[in-house]
């Protein structure tokens, strides 16, 4: 597998990335080292070998159902642009 | 569109018959106190971003820690759908940008979701029933919510709701009439609220549906579907389906090809618009969040939670039919919604249960809608019916009177023996009473008693009439009918 310039520019638009237009090529180069990296280890037979999800023996921990959190509104307005109302606000975006 | 009634399974277009097939993705909000991976509260209505932690605001360095009860929400719902749960399923993150949603992504459930195929009964209108498949159900955040029209150049940004958890509740294509998916939508919530897991309040947005419309020519392939985006009520489910089939066959029959397109529902213009242009919109990039390990449920917390369902809508229905004689009609009409059953079987119980259904969905029902109360505020409660009921069957009560009883009940609220006492509404039942009555009437009107005599038997509902009106309506009309009979023969 690999990819091209115009597959990293649209990853990089997905990821709201700028890379310029002369960065395109290079950046290409470096994510297909990498895939080529992958491919390698795909090479190892790892048949019967369950996936590992977490490097510790552990399991997802879970939460009691209550309320320990929120009413943080100053905290949360610290460092927002702009809030207006107990509202963050955003340049307007209507679809 | 007045063309085809909502049941039509077959539209008729110019240049033949089309059928539609539709699936839907209902969203429903769990219930819980608290957020699916944050410790914020998850009320309705609060003011703007007070019930947010850095968690929800995406913060850097914030982990999220999920919620015990939204698991075992999401598993009683899915053994209510008669679904496969799933012991080990995966959290994903799938990625968009957009302001009210803070992470830049969206943690949900991909390939490997919480529960598995399922399946829903549905009933339709003219007695049938139908089976519709459940393909999965899955856990994921909410979103917040943007506001467009409060400042020229500003979007406003709430994140209360960022982080509550919703159920994805995807159902097999397998509907085929607007009728059908409206029937889906309210059994859904039916089940939905008997299980305590969702509200399904559709103004308050704790239930929304996507619904995946398509049409074909009967009997050949799917055709190209078209998902309309946040139908936020029944109705508007059934008339965006309608408008939808009938936009997809306008375009087929003119020769075109239907685009596979979101498209936004406006009952205001009775149409749908297409939404999204960029179609790498629909491109989210899942893959598991390496913020949270696979959820591996223990089979003992499933059984345990099996054993702790409420009776379901279908079983309390077949109960209804079986043990008090109801018709499935009105036994449907009962259990659709829990506390019309409870209160139902609270009125029922010792007393003659269809006697009782019929006062329930009939009169009693019918206050309901023009006073404008639920079971819940109406001032006339189970005891009340139980006690007219029971003035009926002893014989206090005519069924006429019942319902004159029953009008003063709607209106001063009082219990019916006592509005019996006060108005003497009591039925006469005294054979001296009516026969008094009766020997009145027969005088007052003997040119008619010889006619009667004379063979013109229908007559005979006259003077039942007359002698109601003698004795107020109070009199037992058994009585009178028998009393009448012997009199007039002579």
């Amino acid at each position: 597998m690999s990819v091209d310039r115009n597959t990293v520019a649209r990853i990089a638009r997905l990821a709201r990335i700028e890379v310029p237009e002369g960065e395109l090529e290079h950046i290409a180069g470096e994510l297909n080292g990498i895939l080529a990296w992958i491919e390698q280890l795909q090479a190892v037979d790892t048949t019967g070998v369950e996936p590992m999800t977490s490097a510790v023996a552990s399991s997802l921990p879970l939460r009691a159902d209550l309320v320990s959190d929120g009413g943080i509104l100053d905290n949360l307005m610290a460092n927002a642009p702009d809030p207006h109302d107990g509202f963050f606000t955003v340049p307007k975006v209507v679809e | 569109m007045a063309r085809e009634s909502a049941a039509a399974t077959v539209i008729e277009g110019a240049t033949g018959p089309w059928e539609m097939v539709i699936g839907l993705e209902v969203h429903a909000q769990v219930v819980s106190v608290s957020k699916l991976f944050s410790g914020a509260p998850t009320v309705f209505g609060a003011e703007p971003n007070t019930q947010v932690s850095l968690i929800d605001a995406g913060f850097p360095g914030m982990l999220p820690v999920i919620n015990e009860v939204c698991i075992a929400q999401a598993v009683r719902t899915g053994l209510g759908l008669q679904a496969q749960i799933n012991l080990h399923s995966v959290f994903d993150r799938k990625n968009y940008f957009y302001a009210d949603l803070p992470q830049g992504y969206q943690i949900s459930q991909y390939l490997q979701p919480i529960v598995g195929m399922g399946s829903m009964i549905i009933d339709l209108a003219d007695g049938t029933s139908r089976t519709v498949g459940i393909t999965r159900l899955h856990l994921e955040q909410d979103a917040g919510k943007s506001l467009h029209d409060q400042h020229p150049s500003l979007s406003y940004i709430d994140l209360n709701r960022a982080g509550i958890a919703l159920m994805e509740i995807v159902s097999e294509p397998d509907m085929r009439s607007a009728e059908e998916a409206g029937a889906y939508v309210k059994k859904l919530r039916t089940i939905l609220r008997y299980l305590g897991t969702c509200d399904g309040n559709m103004e308050e947005g704790s239930m929304r549906a996507d619904v995946n419309v398509s049409v074909r020519r009967p009997g050949e392939p799917y055709g190209t579907r078209c998902e309309i985006k946040n139908v936020n009520s029944v109705r508007y489910v059934m008339q965006a389906i309608e408008v939808e089939a009938r936009r997809q066959i306008d375009i087929l029959e003119a020769g075109g090809k239907i685009a596979q397109e979101t498209r936004l529902f406006d009952p205001g213009r009775g149409e749908t618009r297409s939404m999204r242009s960029k179609e790498e919109a629909h491109d989210y990039r899942y893959f598991p969040d390496p913020d949270l390990l696979p959820l591996i449920l223990d089979p003992a917390f499933v059984e345990a939670l099996k054993a702790d369902l409420p009776e379901l809508p279908d079983a309390k229905k077949a109960r209804f039919v079986a043990d008090y004689g109801l018709s499935p009609y009105d036994a449907g009409v009962l259990v659709a919604d829990r506390a019309s059953a409870d209160f139902y079987e609270a009125v029922a119980k010792g007393r003659d249960a269809r006697l009782a259904a019929n006062w329930v969905t009939g009169d009693f029902f019918a206050s309901l809608n023009s006073q404008g109360w639920t079971i819940e505020t109406s001032p006339i409660t189970a005891d009340h019916l139980r006690e007219l009921i029971d003035l009926i069957t002893d014989g206090t009560l005519s069924g006429r009177l019942a319902k004159e009883v029953f009008e003063v009940m709607v209106e001063t609220h009082q219990a019916p023996g006592q509005i019996v006492e006060e108005r003497g509404l009591r039925q006469v039942t005294d054979t001296g009473a009516i026969e008094a009555a009766i020997t009145a009437v027969m005088g007052a009107n003997a040119d008619k008693v010889a006619q009667y005599r004379s063979g013109k038997d229908k007559l005979f509902g006259f003077f039942v009439g007359q002698v109601m009106k003698q004795t107020e309506g109070k009199a037992n009309p058994a009585a009178v009918n028998e009393l009448l009979l012997t009199m007039l023969k002579g």
